[in-house]
């Protein structure tokens, strides 16, 4: 772990980032923002955690607790709305027994997270399931795609 | 990618869609079959496979232009194992195979299209700036630094009557013209590629697609205000679009017509990516800002605007994509060429993302003032299922709805503005009787509850109570009175709210109230969802004259709450269903009933 906060630390050095371009870094290496991570980062710049908490609670994209091996991610924008993207994120809860008000499994297999819109509304309702896009969802298929990595 | 006579080139639809279609596989098929010893020796010719970005039509993915000699043929639903068939039929004997042959629909979705910022998208590679070249890219460019003053230039952004494409629909050249004449230095210009509307992706296709009109704009706005530092800020949700940018900025440098002395005219102005990290409300100028500076982006009161104190308290000019997108092909083909599309007041033309219930969907672009009927009927082929339109939705979360009686309206700045709703960043969802427009409304004041930065107390409190109403209207927990006080407290939050935020989310309630008030109150006082949507107001029963007990139904309910012999009439147990629909779905004897 700590070779990588040096590396980071070093980049965040030489372009001249931002508390959001570091804790970009840290999400992108770890999958999620490790206290450690943000404490030690906080004594090195010398800027309390409770800006990074700040900065890392306001975005979407920052996570404080770790994430499953498969990331689903179930896109809820107008277009996949109307063609019934809240039917697949129940049938995903189900599926994966993923406890309400939570978004991963208890064996951190699965995490399901919902965004706002990934932009590719002409082939809603579109599911991402580890970085692939798959458009023209159905309950059906979205199964069938699940059980494959299950 | 300059057409040869007797050449052969293959164009792929690789933008998001046709990606998720299958678009790689498609191309390495050909790439593979051409590789191929028995192919390459009868062709003996120049034969080239391109990517190319998004042509709007995604629901055909894969998208491929066979082009034999300046012949082109355009297949649909192209899947990688169909393409020995075409190499062999089509490319070897020259016979074009007719059934993958684009239907006459593909042709009426393009002929209402007027092409302006999308007129090379579709034709060009994205990731090769030579291919952008070649068809006169950075030609404007050379233009304006050779024969321009920043003022002529800004001039003829004017005159070209060009309006943001953001939302706002603020004059492109004003904007320009304040922060030429602030004072301060050094000056910044941001595109704000953080299309955060959902059902929104206009921005994203053009980044994808032609991302070297976008850096043309760019460098020709900064010369025009005097800045030599750019930003473009993008949604880190479309690592496609991010991809695309960076190399065609290390592309564009190497060029020189970004970096140090671009042309060898002393002019300096480099760009740089920020990734958004996933916050709507950073598409506000003043929040865009506050997040490239690296904090949590809330707005600010405005004055002063960015245009005199922006980033790090500098000038700054932001514009959509979209916006920069145009200029360069305004400036190639002059204001007056421009002018001449769109209305008196809202020139030129717009993209739209058509989606929802219409038959075609995907990526339009049409002149502004275009009826709503030619766009849904003409372009989008009308609705699917052949059911009836209910309501258009633009404008996103800001927005409102048009409705089916309003179907003739012109769709420019100001008639959508006048029938309660906005042009906004050009997300157009379709929505047919199956629609509950209290759950639309309630989809988007979820939306900006979640994301109302919390910094003033009108949105941050009256969303949220907003919301509680909706929900419980939609619950079937509506009370006599809810529909007043929702207007009352949408007003409130309307005139009150820091930034547009806050201003424009009451407007989907607004708007949905206005023209379908019976539907809410059926909600509140008969407890019934007209559309069938509303989980709570629903019931699923059997009915026994139809079911024929083939027990597919018993089979796909996830909570097992149907119950019956084969091959006679099954129940649904009411207290147990949770209410998901499958049993609905699969049902081939319409035998369940919803209501």
């Amino acid at each position: 772990m700590q070779e990588t906060l040096e590396k980071i630390l070093q980049t965040y050095h030489e372009s001249e980032g931002n508390v959001i371009s570091l804790l970009q870094e840290i999400e992108e290496s770890f999958g999620y923002l490790p206290e450690d991570a943000i404490n030690w980062f906080s004594e090195q710049l010398d800027i309390p955690p409770s800006r990074f908490y700040g900065i890392a609670t306001f975005y979407a994209q920052f996570h404080l607790k770790p994430r499953g091996e498969n990331i689903i991610t179930a896109c809820c924008g107008t277009a996949c709305h109307v063609k019934g993207a809240e039917k697949l994120i129940n049938s995903l809860m189900r599926e994966l027994q993923i406890p309400s008000g939570e978004d991963t499994s208890e064996d951190r297999k699965f995490t399901v997270e919902k965004v706002n819109c990934v932009g590719a509304c002409s082939i809603a309702p579109v599911v991402i399931i580890n970085k692939e896009v798959h458009g023209k969802m159905t309950a059906d298929r979205l199964m069938k795609e699940i059980r494959k990595i299950k | 990618m300059a057409m040869q006579e007797g050449s052969i080139v293959v164009k792929v639809c690789m933008g998001t869609g046709g990606i998720a279609a299958g678009g790689a596989a498609v191309v390495s098929a050909f790439r593979e079959e051409f590789e191929s010893a028995g192919v390459r020796a009868s062709v003996e010719k120049n034969c080239s496979v391109h990517n190319v970005g998004c042509r709007g039509f995604c629901a055909r993915d894969v998208l491929v232009d066979v082009i034999v000699g300046g012949e082109k043929t355009t297949y649909e639903y192209i899947k990688s194992d169909m393409v020995p068939r075409i190499v062999e039929e089509h490319i070897l004997q020259g016979r074009p195979i007719e059934e993958w042959v684009v239907k006459e629909d593909y042709h009426t979705f393009h002929e209402k299209q007027v092409k302006v910022v999308l007129s090379d998208c579709g034709e060009v590679d994205p990731e090769d700036i030579e291919s952008y070249v070649s068809r006169g890219g950075y030609s404007a460019l050379e233009k304006v630094l050779a024969t321009m003053t920043p003022e002529e230039t800004i001039g003829l952004i004017k005159d070209s009557g060009l309006r943001g494409r953001g939302g706002a629909g603020f004059p492109a050249g004003l904007k320009w013209e304040f922060a030429r004449k602030a004072a301060g230095e050094p000056k910044y210009l941001i595109c704000n590629a953080d299309e955060g509307d959902p059902g929104a992706f206009m921005d994203r296709s053009i980044i994808e697609g032609n991302p070297h009109s976008v850096i043309e704009g760019m460098v020709i706005g900064a010369y025009a205000i005097g800045a030599r530092k750019g930003y473009v800020y993008i949604r880190a949700e479309y690592p496609l679009a991010v991809e695309r940018l960076k190399i065609a900025l290390d592309q564009a440098r190497r060029r020189r017509v970004l970096g140090d002395d671009i042309g060898g005219r002393g002019f300096d102005f480099d760009i740089r990516i920020k990734l958004g990290a996933g916050a709507f409300v950073c598409g506000e100028e003043t929040a865009l800002i506050a997040s490239i500076e690296g904090n949590r982006g809330m707005p600010r009161a405005k004055p002063p605007f960015p245009a005199q104190k922006g980033l790090w308290g500098k000038p700054t000019v932001i514009n959509n994509v979209e916006t920069l997108a145009n200029v360069p092909y305004i400036v190639r083909n002059g204001a007056g060429w421009f002018a001449q599309f769109g209305t008196e007041k809202s020139k030129g033309t717009k993209v739209f993302a058509l989606t929802g219930k219409v038959k075609n969907s995907g990526l339009i672009e049409v002149p502004l003032g275009i009826s709503l009927r030619e766009i849904i009927y003409d372009i989008g082929g009308g609705i699917e299922g052949g059911r009836r339109l209910k309501a258009v939705q633009t404008g996103g979360p800001s927005g409102g709805c048009i409705t089916n009686e309003m179907i003739d309206i012109a769709v420019d700045y100001e008639s959508l503005a006048k029938a309660g709703s906005i042009v906004g960043s050009g997300g157009m969802v379709v929505m047919d009787e199956t629609d509950c427009m209290v759950n639309i409304a309630k989809y988007f004041l979820e939306f900006t509850q979640a994301e109302s930065c919390g910094k003033c107390v009108p949105c941050r409190i009256g969303t949220k109570r907003l919301l509680e109403i909706l929900q419980r209207i939609t619950d079937g927990r509506g009370r006599p009175g809810d529909v007043e006080l929702l207007e009352k407290l949408s007003n409130d939050v309307r005139s009150a709210s820091l930034c547009g935020l806050g201003q424009t989310a009451p407007n989907p309630v607004l708007s949905t109230l206005r023209y379908f008030r019976n539907e809410y109150e059926a909600h509140i006082h008969e407890k019934r969802c007209p559309a069938g949507v509303c989980k709570n107001l629903l019931t699923y029963s059997i009915l026994e004259e139809f079911c024929k007990g083939c027990t597919m139904c018993a089979r796909v309910c996830p909570a097992g709450a149907i119950v019956g012999e084969k091959k006679k009439p099954h129940k649904i147990i009411e207290e147990i269903c949770v209410k998901c629909g499958a049993c609905f779905e699969i049902c081939k004897f319409k035998a369940v009933k919803k209501g």
